[in-house]
């Protein structure tokens, strides 16, 4: 019974206001890091919404997947400065250290690796986000040492 | 050559969380004179010449004048910190050294109009932002500089900050609107303006962080003050995001006007490795690729538009000799091409052919009907997409034909098929 738990919390803690389905979207995702089947169904009936119209908000906005993902999401900025100055080989020590490319989760299910458009670390590029924090003025032995301590 | 700090004059020199400090440099005065006297604000605004600092330079004055002269029950004060546009990150500086200074200007702008409510749409690539925003609006509500009765005065004004999830769309501000009412963030159809009719339908005003954190130095100091920096047509300084091949990328203030010569070589220290600058983007990822040779140029919007570049948001992207600019590019129609919210068929269908084109030019397969193609469907997109993403996102590579046309190289003499 917890799993309808999740949803019902999470409208009771920012309410069942259309302006309400962001942050409640947003809040499952904090906690199981993707929008489920299932959950969206829960969410569009408790804001009395069709599962369609919930489904297209959420696959508007990539921050709000609908696949699985693992424990850890890595966002790489694939976005034109961080091009430039060294995406693929951020994207190289990622898939040395962890056997994974971008939209792939490894397969112990730790670490997710998504290509995002620009993270607003322009001037400090290329970098990435784990989880909330980022990461910047990476190059190929930083960021292994930065999977090294997500392992550890 | 020294930087002009009025916006960054506190980053890195209060703790950015506590209203005490940000007081004691100066601050939360431009606010109690607007409560002192909110009539006056609007014209103090008009007067003292400042504009959107979030790439289109609508004057704020005007803006705000419209919400103002609106009757209406309940209107909103909208702070866009939905900084998406590639090269940039300025505002990040703003909110994570110095938030007090928006929460006064946006507390300004709402005694200025009578709004008693402001939201902050921060995106969701900047989540670190986020308990560093909460407990700095919590500091001010307890020292009375918003919420309730603020200052003293019968007065509210409350904040609330909402999270992007992810879409560079939402930073136009119909498109932001429809996201914080809980929609897909798609551009509304414009009339109505926001200043009449905006949030919930409500008169709002939205302005760029950057533009509120100018607020109040303004009520405080004045407008005559404001415009005696910057140029004629753009009072005020002007935060530029420095990035690219360049030795020190970085944000710095400087008096709008200063030579774009002056921020490449003597700021940013010219391109590492003694490489030749070869192009600069300029305003963004949406903005106009330049050629290097076309470097002296004052940064106001009106020398920018004037000399072929886009003043933007104040970004500027280095590109040196190695760089291959159909690669650029390429990378910035695929943004486009992801980014575009699908709702209307230029920006749609436009960039997705744009990028087929630079495909061609890419691989070498390129005829001299595709160029003429491809800059019909990219001037046809300019000016018939429903909003700025798809008649902006022509420009850099419309602007790279133009600037370097020997790049891209057409098979000479045979025409092709579409």
């Amino acid at each position: 019974m917890t799993e309808i738990n999740i949803v019902k919390d999470a409208v009771k803690k920012h309410g069942r206001k259309r302006e309400s389905l962001m942050p409640v979207l947003q809040e499952i995702v904090k906690q199981e890091n993707y929008l489920s089947e299932e959950r969206l169904m829960e969410i569009a009936k408790e804001f009395d919404l069709s599962s369609a119209e919930v489904y297209g908000v959420a696959t508007f906005y990539s921050f709000l997947p609908v696949k699985p993902m693992g424990e850890n999401v890595i966002k790489v900025c694939q976005t034109i400065v961080c091009d430039m100055k060294g995406k693929e080989a951020v994207l190289d020590a990622i898939k040395d250290k962890l056997n994974i490319v971008p939209g792939q989760t490894s397969a112990d299910g730790k670490f997710s690796l998504m290509a995002v458009n620009c993270i607003g670390q322009c001037s400090n590029a290329p970098a990435m986000l784990v989880n909330d924090k980022p990461y910047i003025n990476l190059t190929y032995e930083n960021v292994v040492k930065i999977i090294d301590e997500y392992q550890s | 050559m020294e930087e002009t700090r009025i916006l960054l004059k506190n980053i890195g020199k209060i703790n950015p969380v506590s209203s005490a400090d940000y007081v004691a440099a100066g601050g939360y005065k431009g606010l109690k004179k607007a409560i002192s006297n909110p009539e006056a604000i609007v014209d103090i605004m008009k007067d003292s010449g400042l504009r959107g600092r979030g790439g289109a330079g609508f004057p704020v004055g005007l803006k705000w004048s419209f919400t103002k002269g609106t009757p209406s029950d309940q209107k909103y004060i909208i702070c866009n910190a939905d900084e998406g546009e590639p090269g940039t990150n300025k505002d990040r500086i703003l909110m994570s050294g110095d938030p007090h200074s928006l929460f006064e200007g946006m507390a300004i702008a709402g005694v200025a109009v009578g709004a008693t409510k402001g939201f902050i749409y921060l995106r969701a690539e900047y989540p670190y932002l986020l308990p560093i925003l909460n407990d700095a609006i919590k500091d001010a509500e307890a020292a009375g500089f918003i919420g309730k009765n603020i200052l003293g005065s019968n007065l509210d004004f409350e904040i609330e900050i909402r999270s992007g999830a992810g879409a560079y769309i939402c930073g136009d501000e119909t498109a932001l609107m429809e996201s914080i009412e809980g929609k897909r963030g798609e551009p509304r159809y414009k009339p109505p303006f926001p200043g009449v009719s905006g949030l919930w339908g409500k008169p709002t005003i939205i302005n760029n962080v950057e533009t509120l954190c100018n607020v109040p130095q303004i009520i405080d100091k004045g407008a005559e003050w404001f415009r005696s920096i910057g140029t004629e047509s753009c009072p005020g300084t002007k935060l530029f995001t420095l990035s690219g091949n360049i030795n020190n990328p970085g944000v710095y203030e400087f008096p709008m006007g200063v030579n774009m010569r002056t921020l490449f070589k003597e700021v940013g220290g010219g391109c590492p490795g003694g490489k030749k600058l070869f192009a600069v983007q300029t305003g963004g990822a949406s903005g106009a690729i330049i050629n290097a040779e076309m470097l002296d140029m004052p940064m106001d919007i009106e020398c920018c538009a004037k000399a072929g570049a886009v003043l933007g948001a104040g970004d500027l992207m280095f590109i040196d000799e190695s760089i291959n600019i159909i690669d650029v590019v390429e990378n910035l129609i695929e943004f486009f091409v992801e980014e575009s919210c699908g709702k209307c068929t230029p920006c749609r269908e436009g960039n997705t052919r744009l990028l087929e084109f630079v495909h061609k030019f890419k691989d070498g397969t390129a005829r001299e009907d595709d160029l003429e193609r491809l800059i019909e469907i990219g001037s046809f997109m300019q000016v018939s997409s429903l909003c700025g993403l798809g008649q902006a996102s022509p420009v850099p590579v419309l602007s790279a034909i133009k600037n370097f046309p020997d790049k891209f190289i057409v098979k000479s003499d045979e025409r092709g098929q579409n």
